[in-house]
């Protein structure tokens, strides 16, 4: 029942062939030679260190909320970078490609990237950015933050938060491996219909496209799962809902969004690959398919999603600002409010993606209304964060510079977004780059809050801070390059330039795309900065050693050692407030400690989630490839994992209260724990309780 | 200001041996979550069938009345809820500590369940011999889509109930083993609710 194919297939290797590997592409010669000497070097450093073991021991099988969110933020940032080195190449593709006149190299006719090329580049730089970067690291974050703010020891389900990482990876891996083997998707990242129908899209880059999304959507739903049960089953004695910190909060909303809304993603591409490989005939041209379902399904999806990001952001924000401002933060309960109005009404306004569908002025207009209302529960939000700094005392650290450039971007995204809810305003500036650097405006506060909350927590894991001269000259290039960047852009929009252009034909362009040209330039310096701020922070680490970063943080999360050891509290607190900490602090009572310990149980570490995760990678590039027996292998060989899985007797061990007065006392003289005690001979087994 | 207020003699500010939750209510809950996910995914499904249940989608192909039975559908519904009930019967088994009852309780719930499955992939054969199959027209692909995503939840349920067998037989009825059959029972009377909308909605609504 397989569709008809173009090209060649074998039952071996499928539609592979060596030829798919494209070596004689210039810039992908280079890009090949840049992975293989990071790769080589990563891999040398881990063995001449001899950290191999401690690697496999520590990180790749761990079950522990707080390395599991580092990997994601790792992830994130990694995909951040390739996300950001394709917006550099679409922007000088645009300031080279300018006017009739334009030369070209590499085989473009003007610029250096051919159509196909460029296509496949805007289709990769939305994908990642949106489901490889900005995800991952605000799923990092939760998972960091979140056991942490309410007083517990991990997840809900720690296995399986390790599971949903390497899913994620796995997808992340699958669209990495797209530029090397094959290509990626020319199509958008939105999966422009009936574009990546077979007949339009031969290749495997919509493959890529749908399989990676698919893998690591999958592990964003189980985080999901993850999160609702965490939050709703395991806060610490006395935290009751409204003592509840707002990042914890926005955290809950965030993810019952993600719980609702990517089953439908899933639906959409899952019929799109029906089409693709069964033939059938969902959102075809004719034979009976609806492009517009497609449409509809996706950003059903595609605009909770949005509030899916947008909501941890608000949360981090909300963190941010009162503790460098020195004051709770103002209007607690209308916060949470918002943030729910704000989830509920993500499900309401999905049309206004293709308002110029036509659909009808009554259509039209409730979803234009439906979009506008969102502007009430933000306007709200940004009234309270301002009320917070109102009469505040403002330290101006850089978390904080991150937090207000944020509230600046989210005044310009979110005005032009009420510009663009308005369907006769939106059929002018439809596709455009208007609407591009609107909801870039958006997604840069995604980055900014990430910033923030890399800058913020960094301490809280490590145990030294980020350097300060390196991280404020890393946030002003940014911010300038930001601000470059998307003022020319919406000008841009206004003299009417669409989006997607690998060509930009008209001449009095030009100006324009040189300003972009320079901010995403300040971008590559800002970059430069950040390195120097990690290198730096790194070797200063001795120095910058303190044993409470943030002197005027509220959040149970700051009540741990620093840097936070593995089992989190040594006695889980009992919650008197909101803003704990701070009352502690208000009342002399932040140093105190408890007078006894008692056992801890701790889940053991499974190489399971990696392998399982490895198996999904092999098992979505036999997808793409159509190498049938491998992908019933590999489906197999998950299965089998589940499985033994579920015959698993090892349900953790114990950490003894001897131990824990130990580590809590060489922990008050500055140690540091790098690793759980080894356990692996005496684990309890599952009868013993 | 209430934030304000002062710790009383006995503000505690510790809870030493925490009991924290329970690991069998978080793994329901977490089970329920999974499950209104999984809701969700019917029902875009539905949502599709929807979109593409009329004449002009069906493209000149046959339409719901040509292809659906209702009153095989109806024994399909009765065979169906046997299962869950089979399963259900096995679980008060359960409760009483009666082994051999669950286990037997088990194999009904499996064996229905491949008749149910039986008759339906003779359904698909039957509309794949006349020409009808997944890629005749666009309300065909989402009748198959809807009802092989049924069919496989169906698969993976069995799948899973010879695993508990297995579990059953090694390990007996520990804490773990008990959560997952009776997270189980709650998927397959799950997967029995989703049938009945199908058969609502596309038997007897189509025909």
């Amino acid at each position: 029942m397989q569709a008809q194919l173009p090209g060649p297939w074998s039952p071996l290797l499928g539609r592979l062939t060596l030829d798919q590997i494209p070596y004689q592409v210039p810039i992908l010669q280079w890009t090949f030679a840049g992975v293989v000497v990071i790769g080589l070097a990563v891999v040398f450093c881990v063995l001449y260190f001899r950290k191999a073991g401690y690697l496999w021991r520590e990180w790749l099988t761990t079950v522990d909320h707080k390395k599991i969110g580092v990997m994601y933020i790792v992830v994130g940032l990694v995909m951040l970078f390739r996300g950001f080195v394709d917006g550099l190449m679409m922007r000088t593709q645009q300031v080279l490609a300018n006017g009739p006149n334009a030369p070209g190299i590499m085989g473009a006719q003007h610029g250096f990237l051919p159509p196909y090329h460029f296509d496949q580049v805007y289709s990769a730089h939305g994908t990642i950015m949106i489901l490889f970067a900005a995800t991952p690291i605000l799923t990092g974050f939760q998972n960091i933050v979140v056991p942490l703010q309410i007083g517990a020891r991990d997840m809900a389900f720690p296995y399986m938060n390790a599971l949903s990482l390497w899913l994620t990876t796995a997808g992340a891996a699958l669209v990495m491996l797209s530029l090397f083997v094959g290509d990626f998707s020319a199509a958008g990242w939105v999966g422009l219909i009936p574009l990546t129908e077979l007949p339009f899209s031969p290749g495997t880059g919509v493959d890529y496209w749908m399989w990676a999304i698919q893998i690591s959507s999958v592990g964003t739903t189980l985080n999901a799962i993850n999160m609702i049960t965490t939050i709703v089953e395991m806060r610490a004695p006395g935290m009751s809902w409204f003592r509840l910190p707002v990042f914890s909060w926005t955290t809950l909303s965030s993810n019952i969004i993600a719980l609702t809304a990517f089953p439908v993603l899933g639906v959409a591409l899952a019929l799109l690959g029906a089409d693709r490989y069964l033939g059938a005939h969902f959102f075809t041209a004719g034979n009976g398919g609806n492009l517009m379902l497609y449409t509809n399904l996706f950003w059903i999806w595609g605009h909770p999603e949005v509030y899916f990001l947008i909501l941890p952001v608000f949360g981090i924000l909300s963190e941010v600002v009162p503790t460098f401002s020195e004051k709770p933060l103002f209007g607690y309960v209308t916060m949470v409010a918002a943030t729910f109005a704000i989830a509920g009404i993500s499900w309401l306004v999905w049309l206004h993606h293709f308002f110029t569908m036509g659909a009808g002025p009554d259509i039209n207009g409730f979803f234009s209304v439906a979009t506008m209302l969102v502007g009430i529960p933000t306007g709200v939000k940004v009234f309270n964060w301002a009320f917070t700094l109102y009469r505040g005392r403002i330290h101006f650290s850089v978390p904080m510079l991150w937090a207000l450039f944020g509230l600046f971007l989210l005044l310009a995204g979110g005005l032009t977004g009420m510009m663009l809810a308005l369907p006769a305003i939106n059929y002018t500036v439809h596709d455009s780059v208007f609407l591009v650097a609107h909801f870039h405006c958006m997604v840069l506060l995604v980055v900014a809050a990430a910033f923030a909350g890399v800058t913020y927590w960094f301490p809280k894991l490590f145990g030294f801070k980020l350097d300060e001269g390196w991280g404020k000259a890393f946030f002003w290039v940014f911010t300038l390059g930001t601000v470059i960047t998307f003022a020319a852009m919406f000008a841009l929009g206004f003299e009417g330039e669409t989006r997607r252009l690998d060509w930009t034909f008209d001449p009095a362009w030009k100006p324009m795309l040189i300003v972009e040209e320079f901010g995403i330039m300040l971008y590559v310096v800002s970059i430069v900065c950040f390195v120097i701020m990690l290198a730096v922070s790194i070797r200063d680490r001795a120095k910058t050693r303190l044993a409470q970063p943030w002197p005027t943080a509220r959040t149970l999360e700051w009540l741990t050692h620093t840097p936070v050891p593995f089992y989190n509290f040594a006695v889980t607190p009992q919650v008197n407030m909101r803003d704990e900490l701070a009352w502690r602090r208000e009342h002399g009572l932040d140093q105190a400690k408890p007078d006894r310990y008692e056992a801890i149980h701790m889940p053991s570490n499974s190489a399971l989630p990696v392998i399982i995760g490895a198996l999904a990678g092999v098992w979505g590039f036999a997808m793409i490839w159509r190498i049938w027996w491998l992908a019933g292998l590999s489906l197999a060989g998950i299965i089998v994992c589940v499985i033994i899985r579920s015959f698993d007797k090892n349900e953790g061990y114990y950490l003894q209260p001897e131990e824990i007065e130990a580590m809590e006392t060489n922990l008050a003289i500055g140690a540091i724990i790098a690793e759980q005690p080894d356990r692996s001979h005496s684990s309890i087994p599952a009868e013993a309780h | 200001m209430a934030e304000q207020a002062a710790p009383g003699a006995q503000a505690r500010l510790f809870y030493p041996g925490y009991a924290g939750h329970s690991q069998i209510s978080g793994r329901t809950l977490g089970f329920w979550l999974y499950m209104l996910s999984d809701a969700l995914l019917f029902t875009a499904l539905f949502a599709a069938y929807a979109v593409l249940d009329t004449p002009m989608n069906a493209a000149g192909g046959p339409v719901a009345s040509q292809i659906v039975n209702p009153i095989e559908g109806f024994w399909q519904t009765v065979v169906i809820l046997g299962s869950v009930t089979s399963y259900s019967l096995g679980t008060v088994a359960m409760k009483s500590g009666h082994r051999a009852g669950l286990v037997w309780g088990i194999l009904g719930a499996i064996l229905l369940a491949i008749v149910f499955l039986g008759f339906g992939f003779g359904d698909l054969a039957a509309l794949a011999a006349h020409g009808a199959g997944i890629s005749r027209s666009g309300y065909l692909s989402a009748y198959w889509v809807l009802i092989l995503t049924h069919a496989v939840h169906m698969v993976f349920g069995i799948l899973w109930m010879l695993v508990m067998l297995a579990q059953i037989v090694r390990l007996g009825f520990n804490e773990m083993v008990v959560a997952r059959l009776l997270n189980l029972r709650m998927f397959w009377q799950f997967q029995a609710t989703v049938w009945v909308c199908v058969y609502v909605y596309v038997y007897m609504i189509g025909a």
